[in-house]
């Protein structure tokens, strides 16, 4: 062919989808940012605030205390999904029967939606988790633990549930990937058991774990649907992540560019942290995969 | 050196944990829904007598016909408008970009687009909707088909760059035309990646909640996920109903992972790996 010329049919499809996705995804954002430096409630007039919104952000309880649940949560989270994760993932890995079955069950998760699997949990917690706290005599249990200063740990708990299917998944395919020759060769060098993974396995996971920790930590810093089905951000304000903050106060709190300037905010930590993870982890993988 | 013994102790293990933590908490959805209120002083035993009524009156409550086509339409149109049209423009992009620097800019601004979560633009995004009239289930499928481009075109243009060149080429020395080209011959190829870019479209239309919840005020609009929310207070007091209305929402998606299990987890483990 060897034509320098490029058809213009490729330009009239780009240009559309790109004039869309401009005009809706890029305009929404641009109009945040550019509200986040006004007083607009949501609804009639609004003048220039210039920084006002930023500095007041630093200095209110409520979005500092969301700033450290979401953190806290997105930490903890993180490492619980993908220890757990890689725990059963490698279980699967195992010469175990009912390989197929199991790794069925065990991915379910992955389809339900948050919300659901928020309400189905919303249940266990108030009715069922308080009875086996009596039965045991563990106090902590037995009242629900979503009303009372704990209730972190039960989004927690339910967020775990819900992320291990798809990062199990992940895990399984990278172990798949190692061939048996390796381990093999590891075998008559003398490594097994802890020593094997620690030396072979998990380094040969790089990309896996690049793959699962990026989105993990993106997802959880922007919680919501677990929390809207759940705990509503209660009690008080102990469970209200920072999109939850944005969604009721930018909505009903007559907020907009106070929140908007709270969601850029957002989005600079979301951005920095997954290119710094991306960066510092693909380093990781060049080291292992030399 | 690779033996045949199977490994019982794991398999054990792994089935213990699989009744605790999977199965029993979706028995009890299903238990549930089918006691009378006064049968749940032991939840997990089975019912007295078995209780259809929770159903019927939770498709009446909830409105679940009209719900169940709402989420229907929005996932179908989503679904024929995302392939075709998300598959062409990374074509394009794909084919282009060694020629024009135009191309490479619109793929890097795709790219980018994904670092912005969807809280941030949440706000204005309600007010451009309503601008556009797009607050309804028309508008909402057009926003899924926009709001993925910035994944799909990522995981399509590494498909392309895998195709062989010289088929392309064979069709269009015989005149074929562009479109043509691409419909007879790149589309069919890009098969696997395809029913990859369904499934994760299908997934999120079905189970978002956030984007109707802030889009579809009108309540002839609303979905499945939403219709729960909307209800939950009406619920809380009848535990019976509640999970009734919620083995209608997940029935449908049990159902299709039923019958397309291997072959949803094969393409979710294939994009994002490649992802």
């Amino acid at each position: 062919m060897g034509t320098k010329k490029v058809s213009p049919i490729f330009y009239i499809i780009v240009i559309i989808m790109a004039i869309c996705f401009f005009i809706f995804h890029t305009i929404p954002f641009m109009q945040g940012i550019f509200y986040s430096f006004t007083n607009w409630k949501g609804y009639g007039s609004w003048d220039f605030v210039g920084l006002n919104n930023y500095l007041q952000l630093f200095k209110d309880p409520d979005i500092l205390g969301a700033y450290s649940f979401t953190f806290i949560f997105a930490i903890i989270t993180t490492i619980l999904v993908n220890v757990l994760s890689l725990v059963i993932a490698c279980a699967l890995n195992a010469k175990i029967h009912f390989n197929g079955f199991l790794k069925a069950v065990y991915f379910l998760p992955y389809m339900l939606g948050n919300l659901m699997i928020g309400f189905i949990f919303n249940y266990i917690f108030a009715n069922i988790v308080p009875q086996i706290g009596k039965n045991l005599g563990i106090e902590a249990l037995s009242v629900n633990i979503l009303g009372t200063e704990n209730a972190m740990w039960g989004i927690i708990f339910v967020t775990v549930w819900a992320s291990c299917a798809f990062n199990t998944l992940i895990y399984t395919a990278g172990l798949k990937s190692i061939s048996s020759d390796i381990y093999e060769a590891a075998a008559i060098d003398g490594a097994i058991g802890i020593k094997r993974f620690s030396n072979i396995t998990f380094p040969l996971l790089a990309t896996s774990f690049t793959i699962n920790v990026v989105l993990s930590v993106k997802g959880f810093l922007m919680v919501y649907d677990q929390i809207m089905a759940m705990t509503n951000g209660g009690p008080g304000m102990e469970t209200t992540s920072i999109a939850v903050l944005i969604y009721k106060r930018g909505f009903t709190g007559g907020q907009f560019a106070y929140q908007s300037a709270n969601a850029v905010i957002l989005f600079v930590i979301v951005a920095t942290i997954s290119i710094l993870q991306l960066r510092f982890l693909e380093k990781r993988e060049a080291k292992y995969n030399d | 050196m690779i033996s045949e013994k199977k490994n019982w102790p794991i398999t054990i293990l792994l089935i213990i944990c699989m009744i605790i933590f999977i199965l029993i908490p979706l028995y009890m959805v299903v238990i549930i829904a089918i006691k009378d209120p006064s049968d749940m002083i032991h939840v997990l035993s089975f019912p007295k007598e078995l209780r259809l009524q929770n159903f019927v009156d939770a498709w009446v409550k909830t409105d679940y016909p009209v719900k169940f086509i709402n989420t229907a339409i929005i996932t179908i149109i989503t679904l024929i408008f995302t392939l075709p049209l998300n598959s062409f423009t990374a074509y394009a992009i794909v084919r282009s970009q060694d020629k024009s620097k135009f191309f490479k800019f619109i793929y890097y601004y795709f790219l980018s687009a994904m670092f912005i979560p969807f809280s941030v633009i949440m706000l204005p995004l309600v007010i451009q909707a309503s601008n556009f009239n797009l607050d309804n289930i028309w508008g909402i499928s057009f926003l899924y088909i926009i709001f993925g481009l910035p994944m799909n075109c990522f995981l399509y243009s590494g498909a392309i760059k895998n195709l062989p060149l010289s088929l392309e080429e064979a069709a269009m020395i015989d005149g074929a035309s562009i479109l043509k080209t691409f419909w007879s011959i790149v589309f069919p190829l890009l098969k696997p990646m395809s029913a990859t870019v369904a499934i994760l479209s299908f997934m999120w239309t079905w189970n978002d909640f956030t984007m109707p919840l802030v889009l579809l005020t009108e309540e002839s609009q609303q979905t499945l996920q939403l219709a729960q929310y909307v209800f939950k207070s009406q619920f809380s007091v009848d535990y019976n109903l509640a999970f009734a209305s919620y083995t209608m929402v997940l029935l449908p998606i049990l159902i299709v992972y039923i019958f397309a299990q291997k072959y949803i987890i094969a393409s979710v483990s294939a994009g994002s790996v490649k992802g």
